[in-house]
């Protein structure tokens, strides 16, 4: 590959010698998605080689096991969804292992699209006229729902791609923002997001929730409709995150810091439009997300063909690389998350739950490579609901919720 | 002291890796082994085994899914841990290096678990030796293969023996330091695009 150079690159520090921790080669496991683009980059386009690191791309195919492989040492750093240092710091899943954030590798890429079949019955019987208002779909499949249940029929199943994921708290959003109960009115199951649009045709699913590009590729094959983007339910929720072990971290604060340096010019050249045919091109290769360039391009630009008919939707900032702080990881997000697991009933609230998962985002050491001032706890809103989140009062927001799911009653080990 | 049999779940796609771990586990005294190869209805299927230990191919990218079930069956007061001792790094270490997985109910003592995993993870790499084994015999034979045909081209168009024609391919490959098969593949490449 060429060495591409932006020109808002020009004032990075020069690459000096890292003799300290000897030469640099990063194990990074990544899961094939386009938000790995920042990953990607940085090893194609030189801004990891300029920084004097050697980035090595391993893919993977599960979430568990870039998790094991991050806790047994295989992997120093990976590309892993949001909630997953937030589950390891509380002690959450199968084989938690204390894993921190101190980078964010970029906002948005997630949508949710259903079965063409779905998406009919609810502009036939659940009257939706606006198929572009996320809100209204989701109130339009509540009504379809609703008749399901009159008449008896299975009710729908929905697939998230991991039970600590982005996409598993922002399908329960979105449904219970139109009044549906994610753990009753519908199945929750959960499916490689690979394989999703293959379970869609086939029928063994109604609808999911994965990132960039497998909701593309549904509505591309003619099986499913796009009928809320994360953009829709939550402007700035964050996606993936770059996950390490905090120990790794302590013995390698040169590399840490940088590797944030070079993922942060990486993620700027992202952000630049004129740079997304060569980005496009990279993340097509079968080493990374292996999907159509021309799928890919359409993504990175946010032009959707939302369903089989061809109706267009252009979606501003679908992907969110750079800007924005889009790569400060902010402990406020991480509250917000909890706030989700204890919603759901996968974690009950304490004070102590609430510093352990705060403490999975490490704004700290993103300054230290970076420099910027540091940001305080904030409230966040733009939520698809109205609804706004004081990450001061976790207790209330989620009391404040009309659907939830069961509390936990015991208290999770933390 | 006597144990009760533990129910061993095996999950693998690979039918012949699954016999070879199957295999082992009952030679290692386990009666209680049941293997699928896939995943799909597994959450049924372990309602029904009530499995101890379950064990899976990393390569497997249903394990998300697996992850998704143990969430529930925690609700169900059936808490099922990944690894046993955390502090016996190195064999967990081991086993994902061999693309092992496991599952085991949580309480479960450690030395009881160890010898499963133990025969897990060298049937694993049992199975990987056995396929690079394989490959490596395949590509042997692919390069037999071409160099009968370089040889024959030489052959024909220089009018050697056979003998000839081996020695000519072999004492290129040694005067431009590269693999016979690599000569005897320009050989048949060149001759490919001459001959049209």
């Amino acid at each position: 590959m060429n060495m591409i150079f932006d020109a808002a690159g020009q004032g990075m520090p020069l690459p000096g010698k890292i003799a300290s921790e000897g030469a640099r080669t990063v194990r990074a496991g990544f899961i094939p998605l386009v938000d790995s683009a920042v990953l990607v980059a940085a090893t194609e386009f030189g801004f990891a080689h300029r920084e004097g690191i050697t980035l090595d791309l391993v893919k993977d195919v599960s979430w568990a096991n870039v998790r094991d492989r991050l806790a047994f040492r295989q992997f120093d750093v990976a590309h892993m969804l949001s909630p997953m240092p937030v589950a390891s710091m509380l002690g959450l899943g199968s084989n938690p292992s204390a894993t921190i954030a101190p980078y964010s590798l970029g906002r948005g890429g997630n949508a949710i699209t259903l079965s063409t079949r779905l998406n009919a019955r609810m502009q036939a019987e659940g009257g939706l006229a606006e198929p572009e208002n996320a809100l209204e779909c989701a109130r339009a499949l509540e009504r379809v729902i609703r008749r399901m249940k009159e008449r008896g029929e299975p009710l729908p199943t929905l697939a998230v791609t991991y039970p600590f994921s982005s996409h598993n708290y922002e399908f329960r959003y979105w449904l219970a923002a139109g009044g549906i109960d994610p753990d009753s009115d519908v199945r929750l199951v959960v499916v490689p997001p690979p394989l999703t649009s293959d379970a869609l045709a086939a029928g063994a699913i109604d609808g999911f929730c994965v990132g960039a590009p497998w909701n593309m590729v549904a509505t591309e094959r003619g099986v499913g409709c796009i009928v809320a983007t994360k953009r829709d339910i939550w402007p700035s929720a964050p996606e993936k995150v770059l996950g390490m072990r905090p120990q790794w971290a302590e013995t390698n604060p040169e590399t840490v810091s940088r590797l944030i340096v070079a993922l942060d010019a990486a993620a700027r050249w992202c952000d630049q439009p004129e740079n997304h045919p060569a980005l496009a091109e990279a993340l097509a290769d079968p080493r990374y997300v292996a999907a159509p360039v021309d799928i890919l391009r359409r993504v990175l630009a946010g032009q959707f063909t939302i369903d089989p008919q061809g109706r267009q939707r252009v979606i501003k900032d679908y992907f969110v690389f750079h800007a924005g702080h889009a790569n400060c990881p902010r402990p406020s997000h991480a509250l917000w998350i909890y706030s989700q697991m204890i919603r759901w009933g996968q974690s009950a609230f304490s004070s102590k739950g609430a510093e352990a998962a705060a403490s999975a985002c490490r704004p700290d050491l993103y300054r230290r490579a970076l420099g910027g001032d540091e940001i305080g706890l904030t409230v966040e809103a733009g939520f698809i609901d109205g609804h706004a989140f004081d990450p001061a009062k976790i207790e209330d927001y989620v009391a404040s919720f009309p659907v939830k799911g069961r509390r936990v009653t015991a208290p999770q080990e933390v | 002291m006597m144990h009760r049999d533990l129910t061993i779940l095996v999950i693998d796609e690979n039918v012949i890796r699954s016999s070879i771990i199957e295999e082992g586990l009952r030679e290692a005294g386990h009666s209680k082994v049941t293997v699928i190869h896939e995943v799909h209805g597994v959450a049924r299927i372990i309602e029904t085994l009530q499995p101890d230990v379950i064990v899976i191919d990393i390569e497997n990218p249903n394990r998300d899914m697996m992850e998704h079930l143990f969430q529930l069956t925690r609700t169900l007061s059936r808490p099922i841990a990944m690894f046993v001792d955390r502090a016996d790094s190195a064999a967990i270490e081991a086993a994902m290096e061999a693309g092992v997985s496991a599952y085991i109910v949580d309480g479960l003592k450690k030395e009881r678990v160890k010898p499963i995993l133990d025969v897990a993870v060298s049937r694993f790499n049992a199975f990987s030796r056995l396929r690079r084994e394989l490959a490596d015999a395949k590509s042997a034979l692919e390069e037999r293969k071409i160099v009968e045909r370089a040889k024959g081209i030489l052959m024909r168009m220089r009018g050697l023996s056979e003998e000839e024609a081996f020695a000519l391919l072999r004492q290129t490959a040694m005067n431009e330091k590269k693999k016979l098969a690599e000569i005897a593949q320009s050989v048949v490449t060149a001759a490919g695009l001459l001959m049209r």
